[in-house]
């Protein structure tokens, strides 16, 4: 049979033999529940988001009548028998602690990455990777306890080093100051990067891995250096990735609650060095929540769960400002 | 220099009796793995200084990766392997383990354009960079030395601090031999150069080609017949790992003296 034969055969077959279209007509098909059962969950998704924010705001409202917005944010004060209640040093810590977080995991991240895309022998690296990844699955309770009862001790070992080392540098040296306890920011900050490693560097490790062979071998054609290749083409190449991994990891250290709450020390007093105690906005939720006793400071504590929602959502906003400017002027500097 | 005959398949001497260049490239009973597939077999090859040797053969034969081998680029991966010996100005280059500074003198283009993630202006600079240390104004000048022999200079002038990767796919194959250039390498080979390409940005790289050739000496991987006859001085054609004949490219294409070679010029495989 040719062509034309085929064509005259469709035009003359009966109209009730010629299958059935989705979304010809409206009919209680499985396309049609499908399909609304898809815009149900993308919709309890966004309604379960905004419920949230505007339950917690009401909840909030006795304290944010009190304290006003910015008289809360910049407050440092937080005393339950008083009842002042401000959020300066929770969002300190909070930011600080995940900071350091950054710090110590992103660039051993990086190295994790490298090593199983570019150097690692190959029967090493599931090994390696799989490591990794299992850290990822320690609940962070358990991370709270090893850190307060193995590494803590360990750590307080070490920080008459660190304060030495560091305490005497101007500048700098005011944030390496005091008694060593082993508990504290620095602790918690570094306890954090444990957690947070596994997200950035899987994230890191799979975006080194698709990199084009092609462009990996012309850069080493000219002559680059392994650590060239992944500095200068690798990392370059999957950076919004890579700033997106990160990010990840920034938005589990913001959250993270039972691990901090084990080693930050949880101390209300705000202080410029990282070897004393802090607290993070849910670490002093965890701690202070039984306690409440008064309706303000129940809804104080509230409050700094919104601050917290807040931050979490400035920082995704800022992370996609990044990287939009980033990917508009790839190249830019010289 | 290495110049004592080592193979029946050298080329002949130039038509009109001018002096048979020198040899840059010997290679001598070169065999290469895979893992345990054995992609070349015992091939010979002499290639001259400052000419153009094209590589035919159908997919799979080994011309790539006897191009790999010039570079030592397989050294990359576990499991490839070269044995025999390739000999760069009286040197052999296979069997050291290291051997620094081969791929500043022995540069490499590959099939698609494969710029890196920087400005145009970043990714000359950056080949530079990793041998030398011109100053600023100097840099500037080096970095259009290279867009200009490249016959890109006009065309990116305006926008040097712009991402590479929005130049079309010929201007970035021509950034990615400028880059190449650059480095001042001995030897530039080139895999396939213009597969990916339009005619019009073949032709340029073509032109580009030629031009190179008075500084260095060009290995060219193609699968465009009309190209090799184009663009080369010497063309090898290459079948099953194994080196069939290797002669002046005029004379593949009108007097191939080997049955395969003829098969595959006039279309019969491959």
């Amino acid at each position: 049979m040719n062509d034309s034969d085929a064509v005259a055969q469709a035009g003359l077959r009966p109209a009730s033999t010629v299958p059935e279209a989705p979304g010809r007509s409206w009919r209680l098909s499985g396309d049609f529940l499908f399909h609304q059962a898809a815009v149900l969950a993308a919709s309890l998704a966004a309604a379960a988001l905004f419920a949230t924010v505007i339950a917690i705001t009401i909840d909030s409202w006795t304290s944010i009548q009190v304290f006003g917005v910015w008289g809360f944010l910049k407050s440092s004060e937080w005393n339950p028998v008083t009842q002042t209640f401000g959020a300066l040093p929770f969002i300190i810590g909070t930011l600080v602690s995940s900071a350091i977080a950054l710090f110590f995991a992103v660039p051993v991240s990086f190295g994790i990455a490298v090593f199983i895309a570019e150097i690692a022998p190959s029967w090493i690296k599931k090994p390696i990777a799989g490591a990794v990844e299992l850290l990822a699955g320690i609940p962070s309770i358990v991370y709270g306890m090893w850190g307060l009862l193995v590494f803590a001790p360990v750590f307080a070992n070490m920080e008459p080093w660190i304060s030495n080392t560091f305490g005497e540098i101007p500048g700098i040296g005011a944030l390496f100051q005091g008694p060593p306890m082993g508990i504290g920011m620095l602790a918690a900050g570094i306890i954090l990067a444990i957690m947070i490693l596994p997200y950035i560097s899987s994230i890191m490790r799979d975006v080194f891995l698709i990199v084009p062979s092609s462009l990996r071998e012309s850069a080493y054609a000219m002559g680059c250096t392994t650590w060239e290749v992944a500095w200068h083409i690798t990392l370059p190449y999957t950076r919004s990735a890579v700033i997106g991994g990160i990010f990840l990891g920034l938005g589990r250290a913001l959250g993270e609650t039972m691990a901090v709450t084990f080693v930050i020390g949880n101390s209300n007093m705000f202080s410029t060095s990282l070897l004393m105690p802090g607290a993070t906005i849910p670490s002093v939720l965890a701690n202070e929540f039984t306690e409440a006793t008064t309706k303000l400071y129940v809804s104080s504590l509230i409050y700094l769960g919104l601050i917290l929602i807040a931050i979490t959502l400035v920082v995704r906003f800022l992370a996609v400002l990044l990287i939009r400017r980033l990917s508009r002027g790839e190249g830019a500097s010289t | 220099m290495v110049n004592q005959p080592v193979s029946a398949k050298l080329p002949a001497a130039p038509q009109g009796g001018a002096a048979r260049k020198a040899t840059k490239i010997a290679v001598r009973n070169l065999n290469f793995y895979y893992g345990g597939f054995h992609a070349i077999k015992d091939v010979n090859v002499e290639i001259l200084e400052n000419t153009v040797t094209a590589f035919i053969g159908p997919s799979g034969c080994g011309k790539s990766t006897l191009l790999r081998v010039f570079n030592r680029i397989y050294d990359l991966y576990p499991g490839h392997r070269a044995e025999g010996e390739v000999i760069l100005d009286g040197e052999d280059i296979v069997a050291p383990k290291n051997y620094p500074g081969l791929r500043a003198k022995v540069g490499m283009v590959f099939q698609k354009p494969t710029p890196f993630p920087m400005s145009i202006y970043e990714n000359i600079a950056f080949g530079i960079r990793l041998y030398e240390r011109p100053s600023r104004s100097e840099m500037g000048d080096r970095v259009q030395q290279a867009l200009v022999s490249a016959g890109l200079w006009h065309e990116v002038k305006e926008k040097l601090h712009q991402s590479a990767l929005t130049l079309s796919g010929g201007q970035q194959q021509r950034l990615c031999i400028a880059r190449a250039l650059a480095i001042h390498p001995e030897v530039l080979l080139l895999d396939e150069p213009c597969s990916a390409l339009d005619p019009i940005s073949t032709a340029n790289i073509e032109e580009l080609i030629f031009q190179a050739k008075e500084t260095c000496t060009l290995i060219m991987v193609t699968h465009n017949m009309q190209q090799a006859a184009r663009a080369s001085e010497y063309t090898a054609f290459m079948l099953d790992g194994r080196l069939i004949e290797y002669a002046e490219t005029s004379q593949i294409f009108t007097r191939p003296s080997d049955r395969r070679t003829e098969d595959y010029i006039t279309g019969r495989f491959g």
